[in-house]
């Protein structure tokens, strides 16, 4: 990738990263941890990667993305205030009772949310709905999604994942957001869904590792599952959960907690630092 | 005697059908002999979507389909739909309100020899409670045909509950039959007593109808096929008319067409209801007749509850 363009990716992830930590402060609950591991991913899928258009929020033609892991909803509102589809000021209403941002995500409420999720595992297998869909109609938009690696203990994931590869759904390409922590602690310890790459390929599915936070993995990574014929595609992308803000960084506390006045600060100092990095 | 056919078969036969002109799709979780769906399968195998045996995901895949405009009929039998996936029917179908149809089969105790885990006598109220579902139970197999088509044209979610064993097709026989989602059907009219019916159990309803009048009792017998959104108002007119009423329905008295009815009228005219149904327990494997005869999903015990009805006007 271009350093300048990478450049603008890296801001506007550090962006969004502000609107996430602004929405789950003023909400005063949240889950900023696994919102923060994912925001350079959404940054390149919503900036870079998927045909979509703030203007047209329901074009028939458009890539959909299902973010599975729901409670990472901060992240998905960030991104797409940033890329146009609500004001981002309005990322300070997140989960008040008058608000279109709801805690989960709200396919009805909120413009540019394909689908509602929110209890883990349904969202991978809506996706394959979608995916389904295209080929039935021959459309040739893709389907992405997100999921949480603590969520591919919900025995549903793996329905999906037969599901996708027993329907050949190359239009497919999920992630998951391998930032190896739980609500109850390292999901090793928890449940350990692991060795992820080797089970979905044995359940035939196409498998990228890559950086979370590495843009040109995630060109690469997104680049690659385009050519894949015949099979779903799965990116694993080893993240750190809380990434950007000190003291949220691989801390399983930081799941699903907001920051207090001093911390928000703190927080809000980080970002203003990587702020200051790439000007 | 109408002629008996299961209403699983007319909903077969309505996919196969309204696939000519309509282009919807059809899941199902690996029970499309048993669904029908075969039907659909056989005639338009593009638009038929296995599952396998993965009942959560077939709800979510559907609800899927139904974000891109398409419509998604699902099968399986109405345990697994409303029970096994009904966090994927609320969350997935229900929240969002997708156009998705649920078609449930082997509902209820005539199930019959599977038994107990088989027999869903809970769906109508599990599915009841979700905000902007409509529940359809049909009476016999021209109604089932009808409330299937209905269902493709309403736009929105709908839980239809189909039976597995052949009931009499009374709908067949009723001159400028007509159905809509949310309208009862008055069957016979009467004046002592209301018995309100739904699915197979309003041809029994008939019957005690029938019983009744030999006892110079004139009961009026209504079809409730829609659970949801339910005939509130013909309820409450009938109701206001006979003074007593008797719901009839093979699923727990808990919840399902008898606790719908129970609602409305404790809001718009209290008065008598006895409940006919399952009672608070499980099924059992046993011949389908015998099981009724077990469980008191007759026509003779809705007659004895009717009069119970009146008796405490």
């Amino acid at each position: 990738m271009e350093e300048l363009r990478k450049l603008a990716l890296k801001r506007t992830a550090n962006a969004v990263r502000h609107g996430i930590i602004d929405g789950v402060y003023n909400a005063g609950c949240g889950h900023p941890g696994g919102s923060l591991s994912i925001a350079d991913i959404l940054t390149y899928l919503y900036f870079e990667e998927m045909n979509v258009d703030p203007k047209n929020p329901k074009d028939p033609k458009r890539d959909r993305f299902v973010l599975s892991k729901g409670h990472t909803a901060p992240a998905l509102y960030s991104v797409l205030a940033h890329r146009g589809f609500f004001p981002v000021e309005e990322l300070k209403t997140l989960r008040k009772t008058d608000s279109r941002l709801q805690g989960h995500p709200d396919m009805k409420g909120t413009p540019g949310v394909d689908m509602t999720t929110g209890s883990l595992g349904l969202g991978i297998s809506a996706a394959c709905g979608m995916a389904l869909s295209a080929k039935i109609s021959g459309d040739d938009y893709r389907v992405y999604a997100i999921l949480g690696d603590g969520e591919s203990e919900e025995g549903q994931v793996w329905e999906a994942a037969m599901f996708a590869a027993h329907y050949k759904l190359d239009n497919l390409c999920a992630l998951i957001d391998w930032n190896g922590l739980q609500i109850d602690g390292p999901i090793a310890e928890v449940m350990d869904p692991t060795p992820h790459d080797e089970k979905f390929r044995a359940f035939g599915w196409h498998v990228i590792t890559i950086d979370a936070h590495d843009l040109d993995a995630i060109e690469a990574a997104y680049a690659e599952a385009k050519t894949v014929k015949g099979k779903p595609t799965m990116i694993i992308a080893k993240s750190i959960k809380g990434k950007g803000v000190s003291y949220m960084e691989n801390k399983c506390e930081w799941h699903g907690q907001a920051p207090k006045e001093e911390q928000y600060l703190v927080a809000v100092e980080d970002l203003n630092k990587i702020d200051a990095e790439l000007k | 005697m109408a002629e008996k056919k299961a209403t699983r078969e007319a909903y077969g036969a309505a996919l196969a059908a309204l696939g000519e002109k309509h282009d919807f799709v059809v899941l199902d979780a690996d029970l499309a002999a048993a669904t029908k769906t075969g039907v659909f399968k056989k005639k338009f195998p593009e638009r038929f979507f296995d599952c396998g045996i993965a009942e959560g995901n077939m709800m979510s895949v559907a609800a899927g389909i139904a974000t891109t405009g398409k419509i998604p009929f699902v099968s399986t039998f109405a345990i697994f739909a409303s029970g096994r996936a009904y966090e994927q029917v609320r969350n997935s179908i229900g929240y969002p309100h997708l156009n998705v149809k649920i078609g449930a089969t082997h509902a209820g105790i005539t199930v019959g020899e599977d038994g107990a885990t088989h027999q869903a006598n809970e769906d109508l109220a599990l599915m009841r409670t979700i905000p902007g579902m409509t529940v359809i139970c049909p009476a016999d197999a021209t109604e089932a045909y009808a409330a299937t088509e209905a269902a493709l044209l309403h736009n929105g979610p709908v839980y239809l509950r189909y039976g597995r064993f052949a009931v009499p097709d009374l709908s067949a026989e009723l001159a400028g039959y007509h159905f809509e989602i949310g309208k009862g059907v008055v069957y016979k009219e009467g004046k002592d007593v209301t018995i309100v019916a739904t699915g197979f159990m309003v041809h029994l309803a008939m019957e005690a109808a029938a019983m009744l009048a030999e006892e110079g009792i004139d009961a009026e017998v209504i079809n409730i096929h829609t659970i949801k959104p339910l005939d509130a108002e013909l309820v409450e007119r009938s109701a206001r008319k006979t003074g007593a009423v008797v719901t009839a329905e093979e699923h727990s008295v808990i919840g399902g067409l008898g606790g719908a009815v129970c609602e409305a009228l404790s809001e718009s005219y209290p008065c008598p209801v006895k409940r006919v149904g399952v009672e608070d327990s499980y099924g059992r494997s046993g011949k389908v007749p015998e099981l009724l005869e077990l469980y008191g999903l007759t026509a003779k015990n809705i007659a004895a509850k009717a009069k119970e009805a009146i008796a405490k006007k």
